[in-house]
């Protein structure tokens, strides 16, 4: 299990009868273990790494901190509840320290986001303060380089 | 000046390495994707780094002792008695050298008188015979063979001795082919050597990577210790190349001029890198397991991958390399090289390099990313097909 999540988390693209091959499994325990995998919840998704720079396309990235009251009955999931239902945002987690949620929003311009931040997020109950941080520019993700891989510098002996 | 006629002759006959040659060709051009290199794609592992960094920093600038930190030739000590049941005294028996490099130098220039004969098995990494005529001993190959999954075996050795035998290099895990040799081969082996005076030189140096099974060392199987001399290194299964550093074992009436060589040849090996290794002996296990495990993923596919292109690949159990035979083809394996080189930009190594038995297989090397073995990969099946040399 350990061994395909390894491999999944490499290349989600790998096709079943080559980690078959590299876990030393058959197709059918490859098979299987996926569908475990997913239904357990363990794998909740494949999407693609994608470098947006390079597509054209217009998108601004922030990563939002909020300072929240939490509720007597819910304390703070009641609130990340109503947050994360929000398509805008692309991801949503609970924090120690300085503040409680960082969201990150995509959207298709500063002013997008900006709005969003002030309408949609410090409007709500129990938001006691914002502070947005725009991406300017990526750099990695998920261990993967946003950038040309450096040279090979091996290959002299 | 003439200079031709100033340089040892031995040297000026002796033709380069066939693996140089294909790099440098392959650095000429752009786009190439190599999969040729003989060193790990990792960085050494952070821990260990550090303790190089710090003691930099504490300005450990000096000579270590000749043979080696005192420290470091426990902790190696340590290391080979926990990791393949080895018994060698920190003090008299085991000597810290540049690389596992100078300690098989060593070893043919403190023991060979000149007309010795060095049994060399092939294919195997191009530096045994060189260095064994430098130091005037006469090389003898050992071919072995595809049938035999490339192990060394007794009857060929057997065949082989004569009364000027005075060395058996025994390089296993190997490099080129990733053979190993197994438990009972090596009894067999240890059989035929029992009742002679010769030595044996074992380069361990890829013992960590096995895939299965668990390296055993020869000077761990009865009455061969006393006659073996055991060179490994950190280079292979701590990802420390650049840091040069290897060591060598054996009993101490053998150690002694291995150690008077060493310190009129070299001092002492770099400071830095035995503080580095010392970590690495002490608390790098996890990442060789975790490396190790990552090289088995890929040699899995690799090898499936190449068998499927139609270059039959004997499954390798050790090293990082794949050997896969390229008769099929038709071509011999320099040509096979030079035209994947010259066509897809894919540069791999011809196994006549490491030898004639080498003849018909090319060594390719796993110590690259899966992407970048993917597409590798893709080059060879499309230059295959292209050129009509896919038997499917």
């Amino acid at each position: 299990m350990d061994k395909i999540l390894k491999l999944l988390n490499t290349d989600a693209r790998l096709t079943t009868e080559q980690m078959a091959v590299m876990a030393n499994m058959t197709e059918d325990e490859v098979t299987a273990a996926i569908a475990k995998l997913e239904a357990d919840g363990v794998i909740r998704g494949y999407k693609p790494l994608i470098d947006w720079e390079k597509t054209g396309e217009e998108v601004v990235t922030a990563i939002i901190e909020l300072s929240i009251a939490p509720s007597k009955d819910e304390g703070f999931d009641g609130i990340a509840k109503t947050i994360m239902a929000m398509d805008e945002v692309e991801s949503l987690s609970l924090m120690s320290g300085g503040h409680d949620l960082m969201v990150t929003v995509t959207g298709r311009t500063f002013k997008d986001v900006a709005l969003f931040v002030a309408k949609r997020l410090s409007s709500l109950d129990g938001v006691l303060g914002t502070a947005t941080h725009f991406v300017l520019k990526k750099y990695k993700e998920r261990g993967v380089l946003f950038e040309d891989e450096e040279q090979d510098e091996r290959g002299t002996v | 000046m003439n200079y031709e006629k100033l340089i040892n002759r031995t040297l000026s006959e002796m033709k380069p390495s066939g693996i140089r040659k294909f790099f440098d060709i392959a650095a000429e051009m752009e786009d190439v994707i190599s999969l040729s290199v003989g060193e790990p794609d990792f960085a050494t592992p952070w821990h260990i780094r550090q303790e190089g960094i710090k003691t930099l920093e504490k300005g450990r600038t000096w000579y270590s002792p000749n043979a080696g930190l005192l420290k470091l030739r426990q902790a190696i000590g340590g290391y080979l008695s926990r990791r393949f049941d080895l018994a060698y005294d920190p003090k008299t028996e085991i000597l810290v050298t540049v690389g596992g490099s100078e300690a098989i130098d060593l070893c043919f220039r403190a023991l060979l008188e000149p007309g010795d004969e060095v049994l060399i098995p092939e294919p195997s990494f191009v530096c045994y015979d060189p260095l064994t005529r430098m130091a005037g001993g006469v090389p003898v190959a050992l071919p072995t063979r595809a049938e035999d999954a490339f192990r060394l075996k007794a009857d060929t050795v057997k065949a082989a001795i004569t009364d000027k035998t005075k060395l058996l290099v025994l390089p296993f895990p190997n490099n080129p082919t990733g053979a190993i040799m197994p438990r009972e081969e090596l009894e067999a082996l240890a059989e035929v050597l029992r009742d002679t005076d010769i030595l044996v030189l074992s380069d361990e140096i890829y013992g960590e990577l096995t895939y299965g099974r668990e390296h055993v060392s020869i000077a761990a199987l009865p009455g061969m210790r006393e006659r073996t001399v055991l060179v490994s290194g950190f280079s292979k299964a701590f990802a420390m190349t650049g840091w040069r550093l290897g060591y060598a074992c054996a009993p101490a009436p053998l150690m002694a001029p291995l150690t008077k060589l060493h310190q009129y040849a070299i001092m002492c090996a770099p400071t830095t890198a035995q503080y580095a290794a010392i970590e690495a002996m002490n608390n790098g296990d996890s990442d060789v397991m975790q490396m190790r495990d990552e090289y088995d993923m890929r040699r899995r596919f690799i090898v499936d991958e190449l068998n499927k292109l139609g270059l039959t690949c004997f499954e390798p159990e050790g090293a990082f390399y794949v050997f896969p035979c390229i008769q099929s083809t038709g071509m011999t394996s320099e040509a096979f090289c030079q035209k994947l080189l010259e066509k897809k930009h894919v540069a791999v190594v011809p196994g006549n390099a490491f030898g004639d038995s080498g003849e018909g297989f090319v060594r390719i090397s796993y110590c690259y990313s899966l992407k970048h073995i993917t597409e590798a990969l893709r080059r060879i099946g499309e230059f295959l097909k292209e050129n009509g040399l896919c038997p499917k």
